[in-house]
């Protein structure tokens, strides 16, 4: 630990991994940083890197780990570049409050959109670079030679013509007092040792034990709970409520009111702060959209399916003119509900106020805005504000927004100086969520006679997340993001990984916006998920209507992008497409989020019914596969979120309020549905693609038509549920 | 006060009997490796064991409890991590973010004290879990392994 990283303020200690460092609280530790040998510790190498006496290397990790086992992909990017032993590497997180007084040195926190490792992974990489140079130019100073006759690894700096040796630990102080090199090589990637390969994650010791803390796990002294209600239907405010009939009830120390929308109870503990909740007399206020019903809303999708107005997000040749000549025209309506994120750790966070200063402790997928969202609260300026980055459970987009954060410092300066542990219960996860957005499609493809598409129609009537909680970053009313793995091929930084990789010769997609008031939010995946099975799910239906295999209709529009092609004709390789083994097979390629994916669903339909996804096999090329066996995990796990959707998820409102409160009703796949996964890792290199999200949208897709090869019946109606699939 | 008997040791509980026992467990006797995830008996979340069955304990009222159990939580299951299910765990890298897996391992646990050799039938009839982040695939891996493994 270093001096840098502040420990001070009850005394966290942060770390994790290897060196078997955890996340613990220190109630009532003095003030300053301790040595793991007890000594003074030595500085940072950098921003990047701590190196102990002990040669224990600490590595700093900006972005959040919520499972997707980003902490342990940079920090072996860092070790890359840096020759430690792996087996010493510790990691820690520096805090936003650090970062801003530090001219944003770790630059970008948030976790977001699969960027966590290739949005950073050049700057991280420098880092370890830069720590190295360092680390020998002292050793080399110390010899009084030449860095040119020193070589170094596993953490050991040796020169060669002598063959004395130092270790890592023993240079460090003096690495650190000298100026960073200006000229910063990287390892050409035929070269890495560490990246590439299969290792298990840093963080997996302390969660199989229990003593893996989370923020809801968190004890301070003098700490109290807060259990929170907002405002059950959309719109709604907070009318009055009647805290005498509570005050007597055990451990119950306050009601507060926490804003416009939300009442909260304080006690002793969170169970006797809910018990107390629910006991509350709580008059709400309706307003706009406390009306609001998925029911009638279906005809608003219904009209903007055919509606005239709609943005144009990708157009391509004379579509009118190839219906006109079609042989045969297909038509298929889809849908993609609400749904929520649910992660399995609630909303949650412990703030600590006094008119001075505010500490928060917090899940949150982005530090800086939780940051940001904490002096707001607070009614502090920026930099009397801290928040101390927590392992998320779970995160999905959902921890991204920083609301929990806000409430638990405005229930804190009602009680100054007193740590305040805000819990939501799980009822209140379901009826405040940021839901993944509605949409319909109604999809047209043109056939000549000859069974080739000669035009592809795409409209998608429904919400957009942009207008929703960002509507600063729509184009002249558009939000490009409705049209994720959709777009045209560009360069942009913010659309280019999310474009349509097939080729057609006359095309239109387009978007009709159709908001309801349920605010909307980035749901693992994203607009990919819904988008997929748009376009791959009526893909399939083309080929059957024309008479074509799937793979080689697919494959026959995939000229121009070799390497979606090659996903594809892996998956279908390693599955046995066309194999005649009483399974059926379906097919998904898609491209988001910079990668490119494929899956290969087998499934049998039961009499009666039952589906049974046997296997499912995928294929990824993020460009560079910096942990194949995490990335494997990734693709897994993805399939379960996406799967776990297209079987059960929806979200419904009826005046205003979501109908499902919790996953007795909102179901969430269990390890029986799950199919057996097989993963192939293809990364073709010269670029960087995500990992955490791009998967999902292919496993859906491959599956409903899988349903469609083994019954002849297309699902177009999402989630399954119960719906008879025969 | 209560009584109760929680990872080998005898402890005085100071809360109402309605209390479910994961409240209990987490803030009375500072237990926080069991998680809360949905306060129904939905998720597993919470699952520890009474007299080596698997239950649920966001809904198991302590007044439901008469002292003399032996309950474990994810702390008592081990002395030092090395549960079969545990060092299967490990070896796999089972858990992604992790939330879910302490009530994971004890419903794993359970299984393995009442059915040594399970199969896949019995892993799907009797493992009951939410994963979000969606690590069935290598928690079934995990089974198959801690099977072979002794602690």
């Amino acid at each position: 630990m270093t001096g840098i990283i502040d420990l001070s303020r009850r005394g966290f200690i942060i770390g994790t991994g290897a060196a078997g460092l955890s996340i613990g609280i220190l109630s009532g530790c003095a003030p300053g940083a301790k040595d793991e040998v007890g000594g003074p510790p030595p500085p940072e190498v950098n921003a990047w890197v701590h190196i102990g006496t002990d040669d224990v290397v600490t590595i700093r990790i900006a972005r959040s780990e919520m499972g997707q086992g980003t902490l342990t992909g940079l920090a072996q990017m860092v070790a890359e570049e840096l020759e430690c032993d792996w087996t010493k590497v510790t990691t820690e997180y520096p805090t936003p409050g650090q970062n801003l007084a530090r001219d944003r040195v770790w630059g970008d926190f948030l976790t977001g959109g699969s960027r966590g490792i290739r949005a950073s992974q050049d700057y991280v990489r420098q880092g370890g670079a830069a720590a190295r140079i360092m680390l020998v130019q002292a050793a080399a100073n110390r010899w009084g030679v030449p860095t040119e006759e020193c070589s170094v690894a596993m953490g050991v700096i040796t020169h060669g013509p002598s063959g004395k040796t130092l270790r890592f630990g023993e240079v460090a102080a003096d690495a650190a007092a000298l100026p960073p090199p200006e000229d910063v090589p990287l390892k050409d990637p035929a070269d890495w040792k560490i990246i590439g390969k299969p290792l298990n994650r840093l963080d997996t010791a302390d969660k199989v034990t229990g003593r893996q803390l989370y923020t809801t796990d968190l004890k301070m002294d003098g700490m109290l709970n807060a259990a929170i209600k907002a405002a059950p239907m959309r719109g709604g405010t907070l009318g009055s409520f009647d805290a005498s009939a509570i005050t007597g009830m055990p451990g119950v120390k306050k009601v507060v009111k926490v804003d416009d929308t939300s009442v909260a109870v304080v006690a002793d503990t969170w169970w006797q702060a809910k018990t107390a909740l629910d006991a509350l007399p709580i008059e709400w206020v309706p307003g706009e959209g406390s009306d609001h019903s998925s029911a009638a809303f279906e005809a608003n999708l219904e009209d903007g399916l055919t509606a005239d107005k709609a943005f144009v997000g990708n157009k391509v040749g004379d579509v009118d003119a190839a219906f006109a000549r079609a042989a045969q025209i297909v038509t298929a309506k889809y849908n993609a509900p609400h749904q929520n994120h649910a992660c399995m750790e609630p909303m949650n966070a412990v703030a600590v106020w006094t008119p001075e200063k505010c500490e928060v402790w917090c899940p949150t997928q982005n530090g800086e805005s939780a940051l940001a969202a904490t002096a707001e609260a607070a009614e502090l300026p920026i930099e009397k504000c801290e928040v101390y980055k927590q392992l998320l459970g779970g995160g999905f987009g959902r921890k991204g927004a920083p609301d929990y954060i806000s409430q638990a410092v405005k229930i804190a300066r009602e009680m100054p100086g007193t740590p305040i542990k805000l819990l939501w219960s799980r009822e209140e996860d379901m009826e405040q969520g940021f839901y993944h957005p509605i949409t319909k499609a109604l999809c047209q493809g043109a056939l000549d006679a000859d069974g080739n598409l000669i035009g592809l129609k795409i409209r998608i009537s429904g919400q957009s997340i942009l207008a929703g909680i960002m509507p600063q970053a729509l184009v002249n009313g558009m939000d490009f993001a409705t049209f994720q793995g959709l777009l045209p091929i560009n360069d942009n930084e913010m659309t280019g990984d999310q474009t349509l990789r097939y080729t057609f010769p006359a095309l239109l997609i387009d978007h009709a916006m159709r908001n309801p008031p349920v605010r909307p939010g980035f749901w693992r995946g994203v607009n990919a998920n819904q988008n997929a099975i748009y376009l791959e799910c009526f893909m399939d239906e083309l080929a059957h209507a024309a008479g074509r295999d799937p793979l080689e209709f697919r494959l026959a529009h995939l000229g121009g992008d070799p390497k979606l092609a090659a996903v594809l004709q892996a998956v279908a390789d390693k599955s046995g497409w066309g194999s005649d083994d009483g399974k059926a097979r379906g097919l998904c390629c898609f491209y988001s989020f910079g990668s490119y994916t494929a899956a290969c669903a087998e499934v049998t339909v039961g009499d009666d019914g039952t589906l049974k996804m046997h296997r499912i096999v995928a294929a990824t090329d993020p460009g560079y596969g910096v942990n194949p066996q995490q990335i494997d995990a990734q693709v897994a796990g993805s399939f379960v979120y996406g799967l776990s959707a297209m079987l059960h998820e929806e979200v419904t409102f009826e005046n205003g309020e979501a109908e499902q409160k919790n996953f007795n009703t909102y179901n969430s796949m269990r390890i029986a549905e799950m199919p057996e996964v097989e993963t192939i890792v293809m990364p073709s290199g010269g670029f960087w693609g995500g990992v955490g999200e791009p998967t999902i949208a292919v496993a859906p897709p491959a599956v409903l038509n899988a349903i469609f090869a083994a019954t002849g019946k297309r699902i177009r109606q999402l989630p399954i549920k119960d719906q008879a699939l025969r | 006060m209560t009584k109760l008997k929680v990872n080998g040791k005898s402890v005085d509980v100071d809360a109402d009997e309605s209390t479910p026992l994961l409240w209990v467990l987490r803030e009375q006797l500072g237990l926080t490796g069991t998680k809360y995830g949905c306060g129904i008996a939905e998720c597993g979340a919470c699952t520890v064991h009474v007299d080596g069955q698997s239950v649920r304990a966001c809904v198991y009222p302590l007044g439901a409890l008469s002292g003399e159990e032996e309950i474990t939580t994810i702390e008592g299951l081990s002395a030092d991590g090395n549960h079969p299910v545990q060092q299967a765990w490990v070896e796999l890298d089972v858990p992604q973010c992790g939330y879910c897996q302490p009530g994971m391992i004890m419903a794993v646990a359970g299984l393995l004290n009442t059915n040594p050799n399970p199969t896949d039938e019995d892993i799907d009839a009797e493992i009951t879990n939410i994963c979000r982040c969606g690590t069935f695939a290598r928690v079934r891996k995990g089974i198959h392994l801690a099977k072979t493994k002794k602690s």
